[in-house]
């Protein structure tokens, strides 16, 4: 078919407007993948069939066996029972960063919106200015001042993603501080804050949603590059950053399981996340 | 230019029992239903009918603009020639010959080019014209839209001229490749209410002076009767209605049309208020196969309305697709009493 | 000078003017973090080990660390604007020299995934956007899935594959000349590029669908405009503003990520070093090289937003669109 054929006109999507979303196969898979994920997280220990943290040297990158379903890792610890336990700092990172964030994001960006004039000319420069540091690199930066361990990576990451989400959500602020019940409201003599929280963010809670599920993703990534690079999370703790580091060198030794099980691990919530939040990008954007 | 003349009569525009349907929900629904009239040279006929009646898609399936997957049937001939079946170099002629002017002149024009380039793009690309000559062209039919300063104007992007400004730009572009048909899509429902006036005095003189022929598509049938010769009514993907415009208002055959009359507000009539016509209009897919499909908001509908579709009749020299055109014919209600 | 040439003017002033404010509280921030740092400067500048006298008396005659902090700051500044920036206290080197030696590494890996990124991400992208069917469905779900693929994940993906399976290329290191140097830095480029050329190539298709959408295309078409035409005149250029923008952004991001990458396949690069001298606490090195990545990555952020001005000209003042 020519493109000039492919090209739908303004008729047809009115025609296509009326069409149903239905919950995907897709969205479910997602939340399903990020109930499991949280559940290890919290329970993680409770299901662990052995100690993490026992090293064995004899069993070094010892195969998968009936008992150990994933085998041994560089340094004959249970790999199944390291990625259980290893759930709860690697959710428990990204969600700091994420709740940090999307905090000081909606504040900012409300507080932008809302007073307009200086204030938000002196936020929106305070935030382009931040828009200089990429997150990687300020998590390397405060992990070499502060310390490795996942608390200076956290605040760094925290700090570097603001900006992205309170841009957003400045812009939504605006829209929504636009709309006419607004100023209804003001006329009626309700106060700014009230205003704020009962009407302006509740309105914008979808994108808010949307923007911390796809948030939680990239923090995910992030903190578990930290982690790899040996500035996050420390050994012997059980990371799935951690453990794509420490379980690299099987890679080339022929016993690639121990850090591809922790990568897929990542990949799995990072792609169910992303995919999430995508999803409900879409359904905010189509219920306006 | 080797253009296929009619024979003198004949018409230059004729569309024959089209009927259009699209794929929708994964079934195929019928958007036009056995869609018949002709424009000869020169005239000017108006297209009249509710949001989704199909007025749109009527002018798209002329211009052969539909969605993808629309499956036609019927025919629409173009000087004789059947303009389904047109490909290649002819299907570029034709639409040298059969120009469009649209709703919305904003998300008509592409953004980041500047209106010197979205003038003369068909020029210099379909007929080879060289640009300064183009340009040169652009320059004068401006003027006669009434932009003076065009040198200046064709410089500019769309974003920095207003509706108004720009929907008469639209009309000079589509008049730079002389066409004989203009397919006019509600060319002034986007713009405000002077400038309206403006343009459609520009496009009405501009159309007498060159002769050309015009669909001139329209949800006012007042607007549609003062500019057009003739005009069509249509409902629910149908042509309900073709009528002398003069007789239109006065004289409608069709109940739809006294309805659509009756909504209107008129300055001379001293109404105390406006009727509305009770209940939603239909889509052309939601019309029944076996009744009239004006019946369910029909204040004359009876049980023969409901029995089958009414065929296209001709009544007092006009046609009409109404099951009791004949006795209700004078007696239905256009004006209000208070 | 034409109103819209003098609004432009306007626009790259104020961006430039952006650009330096930006640059000095990122300098700010880095140098300020020898104060932020546990303990005493020299602590965090001696990353807690205990130096011979004289080379303490060097670290604070190059901090001047009797003067006041502003003071500090301006003398750090110059210097690292004259290409000084201190010394290795690990390496007792010039931090200059040291990533010197390391430059050319980092700039090839992201030079190498840039081409990637822009060259299958955009190409794929407009395929998948103009052909309907299997390549457009694998397309999409392949990007959806490699859009969230960590680089380091997808780096040990890759050494398993083609280094240790098929054995195509090195694992590790630099390699000499330049075909090796090539060869060596395949792999890599391909784990910076992975989850950017994903997203790049997504959303090539998904503004290319936009664009074909567009009622201005429906214009072109009534005038008999021919596809080609219209597909490069009227898609295309309007899709290239997005398509721009969007691998702008993600290349200036392969600055940071390179340092993953550059760890896991050992590549002596300076994001490698700047993780190095982050475990050792070589403050100054760390310094050095923050300063140049955030440097390079603002002024390429900066060049993303003057190329989208350029491109579209309904921008006038405002910044990106998001």
């Amino acid at each position: 078919m020519s493109v000039a054929a492919g090209l739908a006109t303004a008729a047809w999507r009115r025609y296509r407007a009326g069409r149903q979303r239905r919950t995907s196969p897709v969205l479910i898979a997602s939340a399903a993948v990020i109930v499991l994920a949280t559940f290890v997280a919290v329970a993680g220990p409770l299901l662990a069939p052995y100690n993490p943290d026992l090293p064995d040297l004899s069993q070094y990158f010892v195969g998968p066996t009936p008992d150990h379903l994933l085998g041994f890792d560089a340094q004959g610890r249970d790999v199944l029972s390291r990625l259980l336990v290893g759930a709860r700092t690697s959710m428990l990172g990204p969600l700091a960063v994420t709740l940090m964030c999307m905090t000081l994001g909606s504040l900012l960006a409300v507080t932008a919106a809302w007073r307009g004039g200086i204030i938000d000319a002196f936020i929106s420069s305070g935030l382009d200015i931040l828009f200089a540091f990429p997150g990687i690199l300020l998590a390397v930066l405060a992990a070499a001042v502060f310390g490795a361990g996942l608390l200076a990576p956290v605040l760094a990451l925290s700090v570097a993603y603001t900006p992205y989400v309170a841009r957003v959500l400045r812009g939504a602020a605006l829209r929504e501080r636009a709309q006419p019940y607004i100023a209804a409201l003001e006329v009626q003599g309700a106060s700014s804050v009230a205003i704020c929280l009962r009407h302006l963010i509740p309105n914008m809670l979808h994108l808010i949603v949307a923007q911390a599920t796809t948030l939680f993703g990239y923090a995910m990534v992030d903190l578990a590059a930290i982690s790899f690079l040996g500035l996050g999370v420390q050994p012997p703790s059980a990371d799935w950053g951690v453990m794509v580091s420490e379980n690299q060198q099987g890679i080339i030794q022929g016993f690639p399981i121990p850090a591809l099980a922790a990568g897929v691990c990542i990949v799995f919530v990072v792609i169910a996340f992303n995919l999430l939040g995508e999803r409900l990008y879409e359904r905010g954007e189509a219920r306006r | 230019m080797n253009r296929a003349e009619p024979a003198a009569g004949a018409p230059l525009l004729e569309l024959e029992g089209v009927t259009v349907r699209l794929p929708v929900e994964g079934s195929m629904q019928a958007v036009l239903q056995d869609v018949s009239f002709a424009i000869r040279p020169g005239e000017a006929l108006g297209l009249v009918g509710e949001s989704g009646s199909g007025k749109s898609m009527t002018a798209r399936a002329i211009d052969r603009l539909l969605p993808p997957g629309a499956a036609v049937t019927g025919r629409v001939r173009f000087g004789g020639r059947d303009v389904m079946t047109l490909s290649g170099a002819d299907l570029k002629r034709f639409r040298g010959e059969v120009a469009m002017i649209f709703q919305d002149p904003r998300a008509h024009t592409n953004p980041v080019r500047r209106i010197g380039d979205f003038m003369t793009e068909a020029l210099r690309t379909n007929a080879r014209v060289p640009m300064d000559e183009a340009a040169r062209r652009a320059v004068d039919l401006l003027a006669s839209v009434g932009i003076e300063d065009g040198d200046r104007r064709l410089r500019q992007y769309p974003h920095e001229l207003s509706g108004g400004l720009l929907q008469r730009v639209m009309i000079a572009t589509a008049l730079l490749t002389r066409p004989r048909l203009l397919l006019a899509d509600e060319p002034t429902t986007a713009l405000d209410v002077t400038t309206q006036a403006e343009v459609l005095a520009i496009l009405d003189n501009l159309r007498s002076e060159l002769s050309l022929a015009m669909l001139f598509i329209t949800h006012n049938l007042e607007l549609a009767a003062a500019i057009c010769d003739r005009t069509v009514v249509m409902y629910a993907g149908q042509v309900v209605e073709v009528r002398e415009s003069n007789r239109l208002h006065d004289q409608p055959l069709h109940p739809y049309t006294a309805a659509l009359a009756a909504a209107r507000p008129s300055i001379d009539a001293t109404a105390h208020r406006l009727t509305a016509i009770p209940g939603r209009p239909l889509s052309a897919f939601e019309a029944p196969a076996e009744a009239c499909a004006f019946t369910a908001r029909c204040p004359y509908a009876a049980d023969v309305c409901r029995e089958r579709r009414p065929a296209l009749v001709e009544l007092d020299g006009g046609l009409t697709r109404c099951a009791r055109a004949r006795e209700l014919f004078g007696r239905l209600e256009v004006e209000l009493h208070a | 000078m034409g109103p819209a040439e003098s609004v432009h003017l306007r626009f790259f002033v104020r961006r430039l003017a952006m650009l330096l404010v930006s640059l000095l509280v990122a300098s700010f921030v880095i140098f300020a973090a020898i104060y932020l740092a546990p303990g005493n400067p020299i602590a965090a500048l001696s990353g807690g080990r205990s130096l011979p006298p004289d080379s303490l008396h060097v670290l604070e005659a190059r901090y001047h660390l009797d003067q006041p902090f502003i003071v500090q700051y301006w003398y750090w500044l110059s210097n690292a604007f004259h290409g000084n920036l201190g010394i290795s206290i690990t390496l007792r080197e010039n931090v200059s020299d040291l990533i010197a030696s390391r430059i050319s590494t980092t700039a090839g890996l992201v030079l190498y995934s840039s081409i990637l990124i822009i060259v299958i991400g955009v190409g794929l992208g407009i395929l998948s956007g103009f052909k309907r069917g299997l390549l457009d469905t694998s397309t999409l779900v392949i990007t959806a899935i490699s859009a969230s693929l960590p680089a380091f994940v997808a780096a040990i993906v890759l050494i398993l594959v083609f280094a240790v399976q098929l054995q195509w290329f090195p694992s590790l290191g630099n390699g000499v000349g330049f075909i090796d140097q090539v060869r060596h830095l395949t792999l890599p480029a391909f784990a910076l590029a992975v989850s950017s050329l994903a997203i790049v190539a997504r959303v090539t298709r998904a503004a290319i669908r936009e664009e074909a959408r567009r009622e201005h295309v429906q214009t072109a078409v009534s005038r008999g405009i021919p596809t080609a035409e219209l597909i490069r005149r009227h898609v295309l250029r309007n899709a290239a503003i997005p398509i721009t923008t969007i691998s702008g952004i993600t290349v200036a991001s392969l600055i940071a990520v390179a340092a993953v990458v550059e760890v896991v396949f050992g590549l002596a690069g300076l994001g490698a070093y700047l993780v190095q001298s982050a475990q050792s606490k070589d403050l100054a090195v760390v310094q050095g090289i923050s300063l140049l990545l955030v440097t390079t990555f603002v002024v390429m952020n900066v060049l993303v937003d003057v190329l989208y001005a350029v491109l579209d000209p309904r921008v006038s003042l405002g910044s990106r669109a998001q």
